[in-house]
């Protein structure tokens, strides 16, 4: 591992995480404001956050 | 009825023997650990030798009292395509060896195993020989159709399924409702059923929930296959999960009606000029995106379970020196606990979202058109449909 793929890695898991953020961040508030709909909303929690685990492991799988 | 109970028996039998081979080569693998293995370079050395494949299953090493090293464990077939045709021989006849010095002839050409791979040697060659990157000069690599341990795994796997989900099956034509190890698997092939392939592939489902079961339990089981003290590492393979994204791609492929195959091309409500360009960006999508984000999530997420676990164990010998062995151990074995019960955790999420992915797909690729969007030529026919 040379330094440029490191900086790269972190500034993919870095992004990766400020996604992974935003979105459990709102299926929490959409779970706390509307309990009834907790089901649906973590199907599509988990479907966006496998699509951007997606990439972010595409991403690091490239740069190794 | 009788073949189900028998089955129970064989499957109740086979984890058993699993589990107590298992106990035993973890507290022995212990012991190991103290021995040889007790640097960084050799722990990290270790941990991406777990991760490879293998041509023999190997449980454990120890140094018995004479100062020898012993394996135990059992040997696995090796079946190559070589210039002299199939070839096969158990690959205990490395004798454990992975550094190309031990030649074994078989079939009439010559074989060494190099970094887990097998290599031919070129016909007069006395012993590999290398180049300064350490890449052998004078062999070459064969066709490897070997049963290695992750295939072993696999068949394993593909057995117990049969065995379970066939008794299962044959349950139903008797009665209602199934009994004994039935009622564990029932309310999980309704889960898949009801929450993964109906909600996204709609009223065809029937068709490809036979699919999405066979690859949810068999990635779920080799997952919790993995976190056995066996080291398998199936589903860390990249070629067995890319083998399961090519099989979901081919479904989708095949199985996409007319409209798919429009929207891909010819992607209808878009000015003209921009058609070409969505097409070549609908079809990377389709036949590279979609199926290399499916395997090297799975890849990528078991790989990286598996070395954490490891790691975590590793801080037993990297701080002893710091912690002492008590600190050490009380420190290793409680985050290794923590992360097991979350790699048990990833490893239904992993599956999961394999099949649910999987479905996503299929359920685009046979969608009935909906007349949702604006076509030149059936526009004012879709409004109307639409308030009728």
């Amino acid at each position: 591992m040379t330094v440029p793929n490191l900086v790269g890695a972190g500034l993919i898991v870095i992004g990766a995480g400020i996604g992974l953020g935003k979105i459990g961040g709102s299926a929490m508030e959409g779970i706390a404001r509307q309990p009834e709909a907790t089901g649906k909303i973590q199907t599509a929690m988990i479907i966006i956050a496998a699509l951007l685990e997606g990439l972010a492991f595409g991403a690091l799988f490239l740069g190794k | 009825m009788r073949v189900f109970k028998r089955s129970i028996d064989l499957a109740a039998t086979l984890f058993i023997l699993l589990f107590s081979i298992g106990v035993s080569a973890n507290s022995s693998s212990d012991e190991k650990e103290e021995g040889p293995v007790n640097t960084q370079e050799e722990v990290e050395g270790y941990i991406l030798h777990h991760i490879k494949d293998s041509h023999d299953f190997h449980l454990f090493s120890y140094t018995n009292s004479e100062g020898e090293r012993k394996h135990v464990g059992f040997p696995l077939p090796v079946i190559v395509w070589s210039s002299e045709g199939l070839v096969s021989f158990m690959s205990s006849k490395f004798h454990h060896d992975d550094s190309g010095e031990h030649i074994v002839e078989a079939g009439g050409t010559r074989f060494v195993k190099l970094h887990s791979k097998i290599y031919e040697l070129e016909s007069g060659a006395e012993e590999i020989s290398f180049d300064e990157e350490h890449h052998p000069v004078n062999a070459h690599k064969v066709l490897d159709f070997s049963i290695t341990k992750s295939v072993f795994g696999m068949l394993l796997i593909g057995i117990l399924m049969l065995l379970w989900f066939g008794g299962l099956a044959r349950q139903y034509k008797s009665k209602q409702i199934p009994t004994g190890f039935g009622r564990i698997l029932e309310p999980l092939v309704i889960y898949v059923r009801d929450e993964i392939a109906k909600p996204n592939i709609g009223h065809k489902y029937r068709q490809f929930t036979g699919y999405l079961l066979t690859v949810f339990f068999f990635i779920w089981i080799l997952n919790l296959l993995g976190l056995t003290p066996f080291g398998f590492n199936v589903t860390g393979q990249i070629a067995v999960t890319a083998a399961l994204a090519i099989f979901t791609l081919v479904i989708y492929t095949f199985k996409g009606n007319k409209d798919y195959w429009e929207h891909m091309l010819w992607m209808p409500g878009v000015p003209v000029l921009i058609r070409p360009v969505l097409a070549v960006i609908e079809l990377a999508g389709a036949f590279l995106i979609k199926p290399f984000s499916l395997l090297v999530r799975l890849f990528a997420n078991i790989s990286a379970g598996h070395i954490v676990v490891m790691s975590l164990i590793a801080i037993l010998i990297t701080m002893k020196s710091e912690l002492t062995v008590f600190g050490s151990g009380l420190l290793s074995f409680v985050l290794s606990l923590f992360i097991t019960l979350i790699e048990l955790l990833v490893a239904f999420l992993q599956a999961y979202i394999f099949t649910m992915l999987s479905a996503l797909f299929i359920g685009m690729a046979v969608a009935e058109h909906d007349h949702g969007h604006d076509h030149e030529e059936d526009d004012a026919e879709g409004v109307r449909a639409d308030f009728i």
